[in-house]
């Protein structure tokens, strides 16, 4: 009797430590992980406070609107530069969202045959490219062909990188429209086209916009492909066949230059970038969240009102 | 009748021009891929035709007249380094954000996740400022410094005057540029794993850890590593922050031999030198061929890469359906 009793104490106590210990492993797993994120937090906080605190510095309105001084002078500003984004990116969606849009209607609309999944996936592969490797095609095929560095290179490198992003993502918005919408447009004689335009898109609006801001916002901070397309340069725009200026490009060559006025304007330039950048993904998140998913929710929830 | 079937007619035809353009559209990726590696080939062919294979295991890079001879070995071998050392920072860091995230309510894991992926919207060459201008300073003197102290004289790893333009601060930068798509993609593949298999490790009284290593990573093993090897394929490609932290040596020099060292990378070798090559010299098509080999790299790294994730996020639909 007795030896049971003790025999049970110490099994009792043995699983007691066994639990002990294993909660223990638990807890620092879950205290570890926890640091990872925050690890990972610390270099965006840092990012955005020496952004902002020495960007600020550098703001003022002759800044943001006149070509650069003399080198070193720390006179002048980023004007062109900003000038120069403002263009490539308009040039690159020209040429990058028709392409990825109807890329994502092919996807979704006809894709369920091996040759789209070939297409999907190669379009995958492609999003991942060194986009250095983008410049150097578009620098072979524009700007060695004619002779001269052109807008047009940087802006086709650009859209090289902006038409697969596009594509995914019309792909799956386009997706969540649900086959009801599409049948009620077959149900009422229209074309295919017809119904994926006017209904599907319509549909899918605010995804594919969230597509489209987000690629833009990749672009606009890319540097790589536009040293060897663009080239930089200290002028306003004046033609589409000379070099021309871009904020990355702006900033990459200031902080080349071992003068503290100049770091202080690339953090300049640095702050306007970043304010374009995480405006469009800050303002795309309210977007997403406000409008997008309530407008899903609705179709969701008329769909489920429509099979009961 | 004969004008309803006009009617049919026509329409299949307007929807037949729509379906060829909206192919076509599909069929552009595949066009600029095939005339990338094409263009890449043929423009960098007087340097095959000039090295022979020997481009590819040769170290010299000179681009003076006459003299010219180029090796791209020691700029493989900075990519390879470079990207290795942050795979080591980068992966273990993105996991753990994985698994705090994929288990956190939504209330915190949805802002966190956007924080985390905030990091992927900062353009390269603002990390390459911050990382010149102010991480350079702190890793320098807080962390290489005393590694170098304690260990510079027995261990080669830390021997060389840390100077913070060297190949691992360029490494713990990428290993900070590749968290959020490692990350990201280890989250959703981690969600991935059916309820049923977390629960039945809950069951026999996992703790959560003891889940995690019960279910999920069994489960999504392959999954992770594709997403490993994504980050991989990132910082392979990745140029401006690497360009502007690593010191940017050529040939000989550029050969990995410290951590404190300077190196170079293939795409920053490119980037430096790229708008001051002649394209009459063969500089400029031993550029191109550099671009062709991280072509090549790319290439078998995303394949490899998506073939992994995607094997992954399929099972996800049988079990599910099952």
């Amino acid at each position: 009797m007795n030896s049971i009793q003790q025999k049970r104490q110490e099994y009792r106590s043995l699983f007691k430590q066994n639990v002990a210990k294993r909660l223990l492993v638990d807890k620092s797993v879950r205290v570890i992980v926890f640091s990872c994120v925050v690890i990972a937090i610390i270099p965006l906080g840092s990012i955005l406070f020496e952004v902002f605190k020495n960007g600020l510095a550098a703001i003022s309105i002759e800044f943001l609107t006149q070509t650069p001084g003399a080198v070193g002078s720390g006179e002048g500003g980023i004007g062109p530069a900003i000038q120069g984004t403002l263009i490539i990116i308009g040039l690159a969606s020209l040429l990058g969202v028709p392409i990825g849009v109807m890329s994502g209607i092919f996807l979704s609309e006809y894709g369920d045959n091996a040759f789209a999944r070939f297409v999907r996936f190669f379009n995958d592969v492609f999003m991942e490219f060194p986009s250095i490797i983008l410049g150097i095609f578009a620098f072979l095929v524009i700007v060695l062909f004619l002779g001269h560095f052109s807008v047009w290179a940087g802006a086709f490198a650009l859209s090289l990188i902006m038409f697969p992003i596009i594509a995914r993502t019309t792909e799956e918005s386009l997706k969540m429209v649900p086959v009801t919408y599409r049948e009620a447009g077959t149900a009422l004689g229209l074309k295919k086209w017809v119904i994926t335009f006017r209904i599907v898109l319509s549909a899918a609006k605010s995804g594919m916009i969230t597509g489209i801001l987000l690629s833009v916002s990749r672009i606009g901070g890319e540097t790589a492909p536009l040293i060897i397309t663009i080239l930089g340069s200290s002028q306003f725009f004046s033609s589409m066949d000379t070099p021309m200026d871009a904020l990355p490009l702006r900033i990459w060559r200031l902080s080349l230059l071992p003068y503290d006025s100049a770091q202080l304007q690339g953090w300049g330039a640095a702050l306007v970038l970043i304010i374009i950048i995480l405006g469009i993904n800050l303002g795309v998140k309210y977007y997403f969240m406000n409008k997008k998913s309530g407008l899903f929710e609705s179709i969701i929830k008329q769909r489920r009102n429509i099979t009961k | 009748m004969t004008n309803f079937n006009l009617n049919l007619k026509k329409k299949i035809t307007s929807d037949k021009i729509f379906k060829l353009a909206a192919t076509l559209a599909g069929t552009y990726v595949l066009v600029i891929v095939v005339l990338m590696a094409f263009q890449l080939m043929s423009e960098s062919y007087p340097i095959w035709e000039k090295e022979g294979l020997s481009f590819i295991t040769k170290t010299d890079w000179n681009a003076v007249e006459d003299r010219e001879s180029f090796g791209v070995l020691p700029y493989i071998l900075g990519t390879l380094t470079t990207s290795a050392i942050a795979m080591m920072i980068g992966v273990p860091l993105s996991i753990g954000i994985a698994m705090f995230i994929s288990d956190a309510p939504p209330k915190i894991g949805v802002p966190l996740g956007f924080l985390v992926e905030l990091l992927a919207a900062v353009p390269s060459v603002i990390y390459g400022l911050w990382g010149l201008f102010v991480f350079r300073i702190y890793f320098r003197d807080w962390i290489e410094t005393p590694l170098h102290n304690a260990f510079g004289d027995n261990i080669w790893l830390f021997s060389g005057n840390p100077y913070g333009l060297d190949i691992l601060t360029a490494s713990v930068i990428l290993a900070i540029m590749i968290i959020p798509t490692v990350s990201a993609v280890s989250r959703e593949i981690m969600k991935a794993v059916p309820q049923q298999q977390k629960e039945a490790a809950y069951m026999l009284g996992a703790t959560k850890w003891e889940m995690f290593k019960l279910a999920i990573f069994p489960y999504s093993k392959t999954g992770l590593i594709g997403a490993s090897i994504l980050g991989l394929g990132r910082a392979v490609g990745e140029t401006m922050a690497v360009t502007m932290l690593i010191g940017n040596s050529t040939g000989l020099g550029a050969i990995p031999s410290s951590l404190f060292g300077p190196s170079q990378t293939m795409s920053s070798v490119i980037a430096n030198e790229f708008v001051e090559a002649s394209p009459a010299s063969v500089h400029m098509p031993a550029l191109i061929g550099v671009g062709l080999v991280l072509l090549l790299i790319a290439i078998v790294i995303n394949v490899v890469a998506h073939l992994l994730v995607t094997r992954m996020l399929k099972i996800k639909e049988g079990a599910i359906n099952n």
